[in-house]
């Protein structure tokens, strides 16, 4: 059983971090088009690993802070603010945003600690395994299509799920928040070449169709 | 590209897998009593089955969970998925299915005995002393 705590200081200057595709702000700026394909960096979300057993009584505990654990492949819940991915049968992944993490004052991590307990599972800070970037857009869709084997077709992919995947070989984790907009989480490593994949893959709504 | 159906997740393409070799090679009950050889042959020696073959697989992009696969290694037939611990499923060997129309003596150095799982269809005469001694354990 691991535990693990960010620990904060009290000199925390958050504002001199840097996310993993910082770099390719602006790249991602110029290669959006409204409303078509627009792709942004979103950092630092808090994102908590979980490791416990669903319908166990520490799994219950857990549920009661995130809003219940989802039940399968594709699943999502949570509460507002907080969402729970499946990942695996006894894994999952919880994602709040920034200021839900310790650092920045939030108890999420603390509340999950407290809810585990001595019991059987595990808790584990990922805030910083992860960026999150959001595409969204009429055409969204169509960039994911050329590098991830998943049906993302409306009817096999519903809005509020979430798989474990590959895009542009890169494995993922592939979140559809709404019609038209997809989170997707690569790890930290492979965010620059991930985001200029999906850059490359947008590049073509770019230009005028071609009658 | 094989598609694969995780227990889990359902059918997901080949590349979000990993091969994890033959399946039911239980782990030694006395480790310390065994000669080198017997160690060797835990460790490196496993069967080249033609046709039905049980193995483990891991859905690593996905689920991050083992389970065990039965298939064919001539055509690529998915024969069964079943969980880690469960007895291998037996699987009536299907008259329909052609093993191709080359000929098998070509590669008949590579063939060891035919097993029973593949002795129903046309393979014509296989034999077994020409293969390497190695390659039947
Ligand atoms: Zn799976």
């Amino acid at each position: 059983m691991a535990r693990t705590t960010a620990h904060a200081t009290q000199d925390n200057d958050l504002s001199r971090r840097t996310s993993p595709a910082a770099p390719l702000a602006e790249a991602f700026e110029a290669g959006s088009v409204a409303g078509v394909a627009e792709l942004r960096e979103e950092p630092f979300l808090t994102m908590v690993g979980l490791r416990v057993k669903r319908g166990t009584e520490v799994g219950e505990r857990i549920a009661a802070v995130t809003g219940g654990l989802p039940e399968g492949s594709g699943g999502v819940s949570g509460n507002e603010g907080t969402s729970v991915l499946w990942l695996g049968p006894t894994e999952f992944l919880v994602v709040a945003p920034m200021e839900a993490h310790e650092a920045l004052g939030g108890d999420l991590i603390r509340s999950l600690l407290d809810a585990l307990g001595d019991g059987e599972g595990q808790v584990v800070d990922l805030s910083a395994n992860r960026t999150t970037f959001e595409l969204t857009g009429s055409r969204a869709r169509a960039v994911l299509e050329k590098g991830c084997s998943l049906d993302l077709h409306p009817r096999v992919f519903g809005v509020g799920t979430a798989f474990s995947t590959e895009i542009g070989q890169i494995p993922v984790i592939l979140w559809k928040t709404g019609e038209e907009s997809y989170r997707i989480f690569p790890r930290a490593s492979f965010a620059d070449f991930l985001g200029r994949w999906l850059l490359d893959a947008m590049r073509e709504y770019a230009s005028p169709e071609v009658p | 590209m094989l598609l694969i159906s995780c227990p889990n997740c359902g059918a997901r393409d080949e590349t979000e897998f990993h091969y994890g070799g033959q399946a039911h090679v239980p782990y030694p009950e006395n480790p310390d009593e065994l000669t080198d050889r017997e160690w060797a042959e835990f460790l490196f020696y496993r069967d080249n089955t033609r046709g039905s073959f049980a193995e483990r697989w891991l859905h690593s992009t996905g689920c991050r969970q083992w389970f065990n696969m039965l298939r064919d290694t001539v055509t690529y037939d998915i024969q069964a998925v079943y969980p880690m611990g469960a007895p291998q499923p037996t699987v009536d060997p299907d008259p329909d299915d052609e093993y191709g129309t080359a000929s098998v003596a070509a590669d008949s150095t590579t063939t060891g005995s035919s097993g029973p799982s593949i002795s129903g269809t046309d393979l014509g005469p296989v034999d077994a002393s020409t293969a390497p001694k190695g390659a039947t354990k």
